[in-house]
């Protein structure tokens, strides 16, 4: 997030696009919920009647993939009506000329045959959205997995820098993140393509910064990105996998590919703290601690690095993940894996990583602290881009954007539109959450959404087991008939081994990002 | 904020303009007995337990009286004694007096209060006393709520609709009859409540207990490993099993709130199939194994496939300092950038 958590509650105009939001990140969810209490406009961009809409002042229920339309048609209405912040863009932003010139195609009635939103409603919330802030944009994954996901995120930092909605308080383009530590593996350099603090791996002084750290002699060639890694190990390019916490078997995009593909390493480790779906395939199995038997940091999604303290001792002989992976870089006669603690780590993370700096255990005694933060007397940054970009010329770059149709659309074949989305109940592949009765109870099966409609077409009841097929694979699972999903459109979430929903989705990946597109996918239903 | 000075029983204290007079006496660490006020929620001047006399003359609720410069509150006038004390006597009369295994005891709000004011058996045998028997709703697999403990405080109700906006529940029918009900007065799980619990942890009373809780030896700050957000908890401990979770009030981020997963979604942690061993697979299956054995394995497969022939995928669920060693692992001792995880998914 450009901006914090808590300055989302002091939004006047808040814009909630691809985000499920009191669904996944619930607790964040209240802060724009007591915004829109208090008076705020609430903007929901989705292509359901999510929950959050009834908090709304304007739904904007687009076409699954439509983003950049939407946005870019906003993005016009407001120059067109003279509401950009022309002095922001001046003094703060480069590229403006060419980029009003890519709006061309995004006149409205344009932009309303390709989204399926009325003109009227398109213009009266981008008029909205400009010229009534601080206007903060919240987004998720409804924005990001989709093979133009990254046009998507642009069209956002247009949005957000055609109003100077960048760079101060209560505004900003905020990503949710997902998972309690994707900030921080992000920022851990647990990429292929960046050391730690996202120094690029294609430079050479970065290179050789790190060759001097840690007195080895490191790859100039960029790495796999996740997608890739199961594209090289099922053509036998890459043979040996190690897997550290996470269930590629269910959530992985087509995901019957990743499954094939792990059967073909001659050598798979898996480290978790359950026997997944995915440990089951591994040649050796690692016993990890959980977060309450482990000292150590995560970061959230506002950047805020805060410490987690061991609680409980781990069962059996289960380690600390920086400790499995330790000994086993000793046990291949590695130096620089002698760490006494978590606290060592840190110092070096700290000694390499300039975002992270002024970090110690010592200063995060309080509430923590939101990087960049450079140095051990800095505060922390809890809004960034406050007076100038962090690109080479310390300005933002705005960026000329056309509209491209998702990979894969409903035909005469697979006439339904497949979205994917989360329970408040679970969590990711469930291996945690599916083993709490209580929210087992509350949450037990998938069900797939369907408009009643569609329903009543294919002579479907509610709680009525359906196939579903894609042109990868198919599952079956029980309906739930509601307008919540509008006619076209079918959602699942992806919590239930019972029902894997990836063997149905997308492997299409965005050309940057290489981020699968399971947001859009065409499916077939029938009666099972 | 300009201040003022209020006298309180004989003591002169100074307040903020736009206080309440228990807002005042509570920020001086002075008890003025109260049952419907939540220092999270708006002052509601329900239960009329707070009531004070403001300048010798007018009886007045405290949560709800505005501070003025030179006000004079007595909180031992004869008068509000008897008023608090008769409308607490009303509140008790119908209570269920099972304190001793009652999920508040010692905890209770209600207790404490009725102490306080001086309720005695003498003073409730006055009254007619019949405890309501309404059925108890244990549909919710994490809490009860037991109604005939119900002190009608609406508290469940205002934190229900000013903090979450979720309004699961409000009061329903009139008189001795009413009640907290769900819309319809169906059982609770069948109700749009999410199961927060941020209800359940400000029920003054046990009308809204947590399913078979169990008093932690000990509490650890630390941060939820759910989703993004990194809400501070409080894991409460007992004989090396997590046994509770709270929120940590203190923590920037969440200031006390939790969601269903992160206050009631921590038995995986106990849970008998965590792994505790390494497992080797032997034959095709996998067999439980030493970690020298799983070790030596492990490293002389990865020292024959350097290079671009490895991966590794981190996770977003583990911590910086995990996936610090474990990019540094795959980068300086396997000689690829081949490293990844779970972001996009």
């Amino acid at each position: 997030m450009t901006n914090s958590i808590a300055e989302i509650g002091g939004a006047a105009t808040i814009l909630a696009i691809g985000t499920n939001t009191t669904q996944a990140p619930p607790v964040l969810a209240l802060q724009a919920k007591k915004a829109a209490r208090e008076g705020a406009n609430l903007i929901v961009a989705n292509p359901k009647e999510i929950d959050l809409c009834r908090h709304a002042t304007i739904h904007l229920q687009h076409r699954p993939g439509t983003d950049v339309a939407l946005v870019m048609g906003m993005i016009k209405v407001i120059v067109d009506a003279g509401l950009a912040d022309m002095d922001f863009i001046n003094s703060r932003c480069e590229n403006y000329d060419a980029f009003v010139d890519s709006l061309s195609e995004f006149d409205l009635p344009s932009v309303e045959k390709i989204t399926g939103v009325p003109g009227e409603l398109i213009g009266k919330a981008a008029k909205m959205y400009a010229s009534e802030g601080p206007s903060s944009i919240l987004y998720c994954m409804g924005i990001t997995q989709h093979c133009h996901g990254t046009d998507n995120v642009w069209s956002l930092s247009n949005l957000a820098l055609v109003t100077g909605n960048l760079g101060k308080a209560n505004a900003g383009v905020n990503p949710l993140r997902g998972q309690n530590n994707v900030q921080g593996s992000c920022d851990m350099g647990a990429l292929p393509d960046v050391y730690p603090g996202y120094q690029k791996v294609a430079k050479p002084e970065n290179k050789l910064k790190f060759e001097t750290a840690w007195g080895v002699s490191l790859s100039d060639q960029e790495g796999l990105t996740h997608s890739e890694i199961f594209d090289d190990i099922h053509d036998g390019k890459i043979t040996s996998l190690y897997l550290i916490g996470e269930n590629p078997y269910l959530s992985e995009a087509n995901a019957n590919h990743a499954i094939e593909s792990m059967n073909r390493l001659d050598f798979l480790v898996v480290q978790d703290i359950f026997l997944t779906e995915t440990a089951e395939l591994a040649d050796v199995v690692l016993p990890a601690a959980s977060f309450a038997e482990k000292n150590g940091t995560f970061s959230n999604t506002e950047r805020r690095i805060q410490r987690v303290r061991k609680a409980i001792d781990s069962p059996g002989e289960a380690l600390p993940d920086w400790q499995i992976t330790a000994a086993i870089a000793q046990k291949m006669g590695a130096k620089g894996f002698d760490f006494d603690d978590e606290s060592q780590i840190m110092h070096e993370i700290a000694s390499v990583t300039p975002s992270y700096g002024g970090i110690s255990y010592d200063r995060l005694e309080g509430g923590g602290l939101q990087w960049p933060c450079p140095s051990p007397d800095h505060p922390g940054t809890p809004t960034l881009h406050l007076g100038k970009f962090g690109t080479p010329s310390g300005k933002a770059q705005f960026m000329p954007l056309s509209f491209r149709d998702s990979a894969e659309l409903p035909d005469d074949e697979y006439p339904f539109l497949l979205t994917t989305d989360r329970s408040l109940f679970h969590y990711h592949t469930g291996s945690m959450t599916r083993r709490v009765d209580g929210l087992e109870q509350l949450d037990s099966e998938e069900f797939l959404k369907i408009n009643p409609k569609d329903a009543a077409s294919l002579g479907l009841e509610d709680n009525e087991v359906v196939q579903i097929a894609s042109r990868r694979g198919q599952t079956q699972a029980k309906t739930k008939v509601t307008k919540i999903c509008p006619p076209g459109l079918v959602s699942m979430t992806f919590h239930f081994a019972e029902s894997p929903t990836n063997v149905l989705t997308s492997p299409a990946l965005d050309p940057v990002a290489k981020i699968p597109e399971t947001k859009v996918c065409a499916v077939k239903l029938e009666k099972a | 904020m300009s201040k003022v000075t209020i006298t309180i029983d004989g003591m002169q204290i100074s307040a903020d303009e736009g206080m309440t007079v228990l807002e005042a006496a509570q920020a001086h660490g002075l008890y003025i007995p109260n049952l419907c006020n939540h220092p999270d929620l708006k002052p509601a001047g329900l239960c009329r337990v707070c009531v004070v006399k403001m300048d010798d003359w007018k009886v007045t609720v405290s949560c709800k009286q505005p501070v003025k410069d030179g006000m004079v509150i007595s909180t031992e006038d004869p008068e509000v004694q008897k008023i608090r004390r008769n409308t607490v006597e009303l509140i008790v009369a119908d209570h269920p007096m099972t304190c001793l295994t009652c999920e508040a005891d010692g905890n209770c709000e209600l207790q404490r209060v009725a102490h306080y004011v001086g309720v005695t058996p003498e003073g409730l045998n006055r009254y007619r006393r019949k405890i309501r028997n309404i059925p108890m709703d244990r549909s919710n697999p994490f809490f009860d709520i037991d109604h005939s403990k119900c002190i009608l405080c609406g508290i469940c109700v205002r934190t229900c609709d000013e903090l979450q906006n979720i309004n699961a529940i409000d009061y329903a029918q009139r008189g001795v009859t009413s009640l907290i009900s769900t819309l319809g007065n169906k059982p609770i799980a069948d109700s749009r409540c999410e199961s927060c619990g941020e209800c359940v942890v400000r029920c003054p009373v046990a009308a809204l207990a947590p399913k078979g809780a169990q008093e932690p030896m000990y509490e650890v700050k630390s941060i939820c490993s759910y989703c993004g957000v990194g809400c501070g908890v409080m894991l409460g401990v007992r004989g090396q099993k997590v046994v509770s979770v709270e929120g940590d009030r203190n923590n920037p981020v969440n200031k006390g709130s939790l969601c269903v997963k992160g206050r009631y979604g921590y038995k995986f942690i106990n849970h008998p199939e965590r792994l505790s061993t390494p497992l080797i697979k032997k034959n095709g299956t996998l067999e439980e194994a030493s970690w020298d054995e799983a070790l030596d394995l492990i490293a002389e497969k990865f020292s024959g496939s350097k290079g671009d022939k490895f991966a590794a995928l981190a996770s977003a669920r583990i911590t910086n300092e995990d996936n610090y060693l474990i990019q540094k692992f795959t980068r300086a001792v396997m000689g690829t950038n081949n490293i990844d995880h779970c972001a996009r998914l």
